[in-house]
């Protein structure tokens, strides 16, 4: 299972880490007997053999969901806003969701805290809550989709992702950016989506410093994306040019994961 | 002339057959999909659904919908260019489909030629072409809420082209139900279906 780097070590070594991971929970699944994609009461199995080999499944099915990665990038529209909504729209509470329940949040410490930069990036350093707080700041009312199907309407207020990355000196040709979380989560997601001009380094949520629950000390609103490519307690944040992968993506949930 | 004349051309049942795995697949990947956050106060039994759990659901829902789409294309495209969608479902009008439907009910409407579809099958079946494309469109309006605009508010809004791809699954699912049940009683339009006479 993947572990988060201490918060000290070294960027690009979370970089290698992460990669070196990427496929891990995949393979833990097929050694499992596969996605289990193909359970569909008794239909598959047939007086007790398998009709189809479930793993030849799974993999067909992933090879798929890569191509459907590729057209939703080439639909992509940076200039397409996500809807925007009225203060009185927000929904509240606002609903908690993790792969862990809500008992078991990360409370990061947030003045220890320091952000990683790492990758095919120019500026390295380390940043501090109060220097990320210092840079100009946006505030969306937006609705966040679960992959599940339900969604809730929410305002959060952080540094427009574009700039922060554009202040890094990122190498904005890159693929992905990828994140790593003090709850041990991962994910990642495309350059193009990166740089979409809604997409945010959320610090606050309804005017507020981020709540744990919601991510504290900040979490990555992407609001043309499906809740699981909003990771929260981001850590250290990478470029590369490999695909990074992530936590329910590598178990099957599409990795552009885009409206 | 051909003594026993083809009923179903062969793009036709091809298209047909396609249409069925892909609309399977589609509705019981989907059901497992509404499993996780259900729309209304009730699920799907799991033993009746595809995937295993959401993310492979997902998996197939996606995958699927490809075949649902160029198999629809492809369909309506023949469809319209053998000009077969005008000379087979057309003329129609309520009063003939609210006569057909009186004496399907009494056990009078004839099956002597099925080359011709009485007015009920031609309502059917447009209705359930016209209730596949509301279905692609709504689930296009909530896979790409933000690219597209225009069909999202067409919708509704991502929460209300939930319900309306739901009520066209519902519909569809309907279809197939009566469509199964016309098949055994007059079981030679499945043979039809399969052979083309």
């Amino acid at each position: 299972m993947f572990k988060c780097q201490p918060v000290n070590a070294d960027a690009d070594a979370i970089v290698k880490a992460a990669l070196k991971q990427m496929h891990e929970p995949l393979r833990r699944r097929f050694l499992r007997g596969g996605l289990n994609t193909l359970t569909l009461g008794g239909v598959a199995m047939l007086g007790g053999c398998s009709l189809v080999d479930d793993a030849s499944v799974d993999k067909a099915l992933m090879r798929i969901s890569r191509l459907n990665d590729d057209v939703q990038l080439w639909l992509f529209d940076a200039g397409r806003l996500a809807p925007t909504y009225a203060q009185s729209q927000i929904t509240r509470p606002f609903p908690f969701n993790a792969y862990y329940t809500e008992d078991k949040v990360k409370v990061v410490d947030g003045d220890s805290f320091r952000l990683e930069v790492g990758g095919l990036v120019a500026d390295k350093r380390r940043w501090t809550l109060p220097e990320l707080n210092t840079l100009p700041q946006a505030e969306q009312i937006t609705r966040h989709i679960c992959v599940e199907g339900w969604s809730a309407i929410g305002r959060w207020g952080g540094v427009p992702f574009a700039d922060f990355l554009r202040r890094v000196g990122a190498d904005t040709t890159a693929k992905y950016v990828g994140f790593q979380c003090a709850d041990d989560y991962f994910t990642s997601i495309d350059m193009a989506s990166a740089l979409h001009p809604q997409t945010q380094l959320t610090l606050r949520y309804d005017g507020q410093t981020l709540p744990p629950k919601y991510g504290f000390p900040m979490k990555l609103r992407v609001p043309t994306k499906l809740g699981y490519k909003n990771p929260k307690h981001i850590q250290a944040i990478f470029v590369t040019n490999t695909f990074p992968g992530g936590y329910w993506e590598n178990q099957g949930y599409n990795w552009f994961g885009g409206s | 002339m051909n003594p026993t004349p083809t009923i179903h051309p062969l793009w036709l049942r091809t298209t047909h057959w396609l249409n069925v795995i892909a609309v399977f697949v589609m509705v019981t990947s989907g059901w497992r999909v509404y499993n996780a956050s259900p729309l209304f106060n009730f699920r799907f039994p799991d033993g009746i659904t595809l995937g295993g759990w959401l993310g492979g659901a997902l998996l197939w829902h996606f995958a699927a919908m490809w075949l649902l789409v160029a198999n629809g294309v492809i369909y309506l495209l023949f469809n319209v260019g053998t000009r077969r969608l005008f000379t087979k479902f057309f003329p129609l009008s309520p009063r003939t489909v609210l006569a057909d439907t009186l004496a399907a009910l009494k056990g009078r409407l004839s099956h002597d030629d099925p080359r011709h579809y009485n007015s009920v099958q031609r309502a059917a079946y447009l209705f359930v072409m016209l209730d596949i494309v509301v279905l692609v469109l709504s689930g296009l309006a909530i896979w790409k809420s933000v690219q597209f605009p225009l069909l999202r508010e067409m919708m509704g809004g991502y929460e209300l082209a939930r319900h309306v791809h739901f009520v066209a699954m519902a519909l569809l699912v309907a279809f197939v139900a009566v469509h199964l049940l016309m098949v055994t009683l007059v079981p030679r339009t499945l043979l039809a279906m399969l052979r083309g006479r």
